[in-house]
């Protein structure tokens, strides 16, 4: 597992994405401090001091779903920040930050953008990094030379996306999703809207976004609260106070079904089967989530994988996920199989979606899903990372603080029932977006 | 790629004084890591730490592709997918299942020098998972049936890792030709006209030479007390007799006698570039000194944003939009100092890779600063620090030391090892390994996707 070169790693943890990030807890949880500040920036903190070391992360409703003409936008301005701030060039803000061993991470969604920090919490390597990730988080120059080089590489990478079968099919299948929705372009931009973004946008667009009133912050590691507080004043008050900004455009329910077929020169066809789904916080969120883990969200539990892969060997991964988004995100099926297969793999898994619509998860399957979600609580909240993720999704999609504490009883509270009507209320097999990229194989007759 | 520099990185855990309450104490603790050896040669390694109510389990078998030959390669693979396939105490499926309903999470992966299958689970569940996993190690019923499927499943791999990604599938054609003799030549996964005449028999066998005992390291990581591991071993697999363990052939490398290059002729957008120079590993070194001076000649060259490709090839003269290096360090065979990229708009993979051999005559040329060496450790110093986030990550370094044939204590000297490095020792080694005798280079070289098709997108919109 050193690099992917080198060695294979089963399905599983591919099967069950990331997006899917939900657990409880059967110990006590870690205690979650809340707090706003003064320019109305929420904090979550938990306090860990087992090892010498701290995580910070900031979060900006600045993901792409703002982008708004300028697709690649979001993504771009993020890139840029630790390519020169507070006057230190990229290479000189990359040794401050590697001469005390820290690490800068940025990333950019299409809800979220987040720039973020792991740090030794002892002295002297903790006031240098923050000093460091302060100029990136406050003070970025955006250069003209980097924004040039920056636009170069985004413009690679979009020809890069064409020779991957599955991010084409992907693609296609937002598009064909969202329509004239925020949510319909790649994060990372298409030719025609990179060629149309200049520097005076990204800069106008931290402007805008990168704002105290906009950011929330999850924090955990060796720091007490005062500590944490003063760290987080420090940090924000380089930023502008700003405005929160407005609410996203809701996602309107599919009209109709349509197929999308797009020929590349692949093995095996790329399939996605999918609709509008739920978002985050939503009032039946937990007996959706229940009800997908045992159809195709559980991995070698699921049915999608039982009827494709275990009885069959169509697909080496087969899966079903929600992906929960600050307005609805989607629902998708997913997997690959060689071109002649593609048909009769694209009929199982219609079929099969019916057939859950109708009937809904058998008792054992609830009972079997409800104790690996709860069970496996402790696993999702085992490191400081995996912490610092749920105390960002909690804070940024304004989840109550006591998510954590309160999510193996949302759990239990599921039923066969409630996680049937839930599901078979959100999920019309009969207006399902299906792509599929590959080679078109004759039918024989 | 850099993850190969801090992988050893030692462990700062106190060791805990295990509190025993049993009456006998069995195996050795020494630093953060409690040992012990069943009577049938399975070793334990327990790494306690008690920060969650988790625990991580990994049992890790000598076997990997490095272990095939012409003809039967992919085979260690596909005998990893087998052992879910069910024992004659639990039919297919239910080991994942009663895992699943535990709360846990398990998988598997297969490398070039080892199989290994890991549970990541609560607890006070370690016991239920030592059972199943134990059962496995002598009991798989290796139906013909079930085999048949899963071939079809591990081509379906094949076809989604390899054969639709233009950039694996060079990297796969490369070490053919990088390796003459040496098995790192062949893929893990197996070429598919391996995989088309595989039969359950050469599973059976594969099964019966490798799956012992005497061939396995069972790591436990977490919040566990070692007697109480090794209690359990001794348990569920203290009866099981060893096998006999085949020795394997050297296979020791030729040596390489001039520049190798292939050009892949593929359908894709953008070009790619993969150098590799044949270097010693831990194992195969007569002095291991030079092994770190190379670990550490590859942190000077990508060990973060700072270092010297991303700084003067991808920031400075923007030929790649991408670049790196990596040397995996801790493999049975020798193995390569590997440099990679995709060119800038405009710029050959020509240009790119006389940019990379420009940074290769720079470590040969000149004496690197004590400035740029403080950087590489004072990275190294803290991803100490921080993988010991990760229970898993820790297991997997002991496993996988051992599982190669390498001390597990080398991890508690790395640090040091690499802290003791000099300038002149990374020249020197830059003279003795990187040289143009020893290298081979492949390109990707883009063909049309047939632009024609791809727009041709047939939307076909039905009203319900």
């Amino acid at each position: 597992m050193r690099n992917n070169l080198s060695s294979l790693v089963r399905a599983r943890a591919l099967l069950t994405a990331a997006l899917l990030v939900v657990s409880t807890l059967t110990q006590a949880t870690p205690d979650v401090q809340s707090w706003t500040t003064a320019q109305g920036t929420k904090v979550l903190l938990v306090e860990n001091d087992a090892l010498p070391m701290l995580d910070i992360r900031v979060v900006f409703d600045a993901g792409s779903a703002r982008d708004g003409r300028l697709s690649g936008l979001a993504l771009l301005t993020n890139s840029l920040l630790d390519e020169g701030a507070g006057g230190l060039s990229a290479q000189q803000l990359a040794e401050e930050f590697e001469s005390v061993g820290a690490e800068v991470s940025l990333e950019s969604l299409r809800d979220m953008a987040y720039v973020g920090l792991r740090t030794l919490s002892d002295e002297p390597y903790l006031s240098r990094s923050l000093a460091t990730f302060r100029k990136v988080l406050t003070q970025p120059d955006f250069p003209k030379k980097a924004f040039d080089r920056q636009m170069a590489r985004f413009k690679i990478a979009v020809k890069s996306r064409k020779q991957s079968p599955s991010t084409i099919a992907s693609e296609a299948f937002y598009k064909a999703l969202y329509g004239d929705h925020p949510y319909a372009t790649p994060v990372a931009g298409t030719e025609a809207s990179l060629a149309k973004i200049r520097l005076e946008d990204v800069r106008d667009y931290y402007r805008q976004y990168y704002v105290a009133a906009n950011a929330v912050i999850s924090i955990v590691g060796d720091v007490d609260r005062a500590k944490a507080e003063q760290i987080i004043d420090d940090l924000l008050s380089g930023l502008k106070t700003g405005h929160a900004v407005a609410a996203l455009p809701e996602v309107p329910a599919l009209q109709e079904s349509q197929t999308i077929f797009i020929e590349y020169p692949s093995q095996q066809s790329h399939i996605f089967i999918g609709q509008v789904g739920m978002k985050r916080g939503q009032q039946d969120y937990f007996e959706n989530y229940v009800a997908n883990h045992p159809f195709g969200g559980s991995g070698f539990a699921s049915r999608l994988v039982d009827v494709i892969r275990e009885q069959r060997g169509l697909a080496y991964s087969v899966y079903s996920y929600f992906s929960p988004s600050r307005v609805a995100g989607p629902f998708i099926m997913g997997m690959q199989t060689k071109n002649e297969q593609a048909q009769q793999a694209i009929d199982l898994l219609n079929q099969e979606l019916r057939r859950y619509v109708k009937e809904g998860p058998t008792d054992k399957e609830l009972k079997n899903s409800v104790s690996n979600i709860t069970g496996g609580f402790p696993l999702g909240i085992d490191s400081n990372s995996k912490m610092l993720g749920y105390l960002a999704m909690i804070g940024f999609y304004d989840l109550p603080v006591d998510y954590l504490d309160t999510f193996i009883g949302n759990v239990r509270a599921v039923s066969r029932e409630s996680a049937h009507k839930a599901f078979s209320d959100l999920i019309d097999p009969d207006k399902m977006i299906t792509v599929v990229v590959g080679q078109r194989v004759a039918k024989p007759d | 790629m850099y993850k190969t520099l801090i992988l050893f990185s030692s462990l700062l855990l106190s060791s805990c004084a295990y509190q025993n309450t049993r009456t006998t104490t069995v195996g050795t603790t020494e630093g953060s890591v409690a040992s012990h050896q069943l009577d049938n040669g399975l070793k334990i390694l327990v790494l306690e730490n008690h920060r969650t109510p988790v625990v991580v389990s990994q049992i890790w078998y000598k076997v990997g592709s490095s272990y095939e030959h012409d003809g039967i390669t992919g085979l260690s693979h596909v005998m990893e997918h087998m052992m879910f396939k069910g024992t004659s105490n639990h039919p297919a499926g239910e080991f994942s299942e009663i895992v699943a309903a535990n709360g846990g999470k398990e998988n598997a992966f297969t490398g070039k020098d080892y199989t290994a299958y890991f549970q990541r689970i609560a607890s006070d569940r370690l016991e239920l998972c030592m059972r199943l996993e134990a059962d496995r190690m002598r009991n798989l019923l290796m139906d013909e049936s079930e085999f048949l499927k899963e071939l079809e499943v591990v081509k379906e791999e094949r076809r989604l890792r390899t054969e639709d990604k233009p950039t694996s599938l060079t990297y796969e054609r490369f070490n053919t030709v990088a390796y003459t003799n040496n098995p790192y030549r062949q893929p893990i996964i197996g070429w598919m006209q391996d995989l088309d005449s595989m039969t359950i028999e050469d599973i059976r066998d594969w099964y019966k030479k490798w799956y012992a005992p005497n061939n396995a390291t069972l790591v436990v990581s977490g919040d566990v007390d070692p007697q109480e591991v090794f209690r359990l071993a001794e348990k569920y697999y203290g009866d099981y007799k060893p096998s006999e363990i085949s020795q394997l052939k050297p296979r020791t490398e030729a040596e390489q006698l001039g520049t190798r290059r292939i050009s892949m002729e593929l359908p894709a957008k953008v070009p790619y570039l993969i150098m590799g120079y044949k270097v010693p590993t831990l194992r195969t070194t007569d002095d291991e000194d030079e092994v770190y001076a190379l670990e550490v000649l590859s942190g000077l060259l990508d060990g973060g944003s700072s270092a010297r490709i991303t700084r003067d090839i991808v920031r400075g003269k923007q030929l790649a939009t991408s670049a790196g290096a990596g040397y995996d360090m801790q493999a049975r065979h020798e193995t390569l100092l590997l440099l990679s990229g995709t060119p800038s708009e405009g710029v050959s993979v020509a240009k790119l890779e006389q940019a990379l051999k420009q940074q290769v005559k720079k470590l040969q040329t000149e004496l690197a600063s004590q400035k740029e060496l403080d950087r590489v450790i004072a990275q190294v110093l803290a991803s100490n620090v921080y993988e010991q986030d990760s229970s898993f990550y820790q297991a997997m370094q002991v496993g996988m030391l051992e599982t190669i044939g390498l001390d597990w204590r080398i991890k508690d000297r790395y640090i040091d090892k690499v802290k003791a490095v000099t300038p002149e020792q990374i020249r020197q080694v830059a003279k003795k390994y990187l040289v143009d005798k020893h290298l081979t280079v492949a390109e990707l070289v883009p063909q049309p996707l047939d632009d024609r098709k791809q727009n041709d997108a047939g939307v076909v919109k039905h009203a319900k």
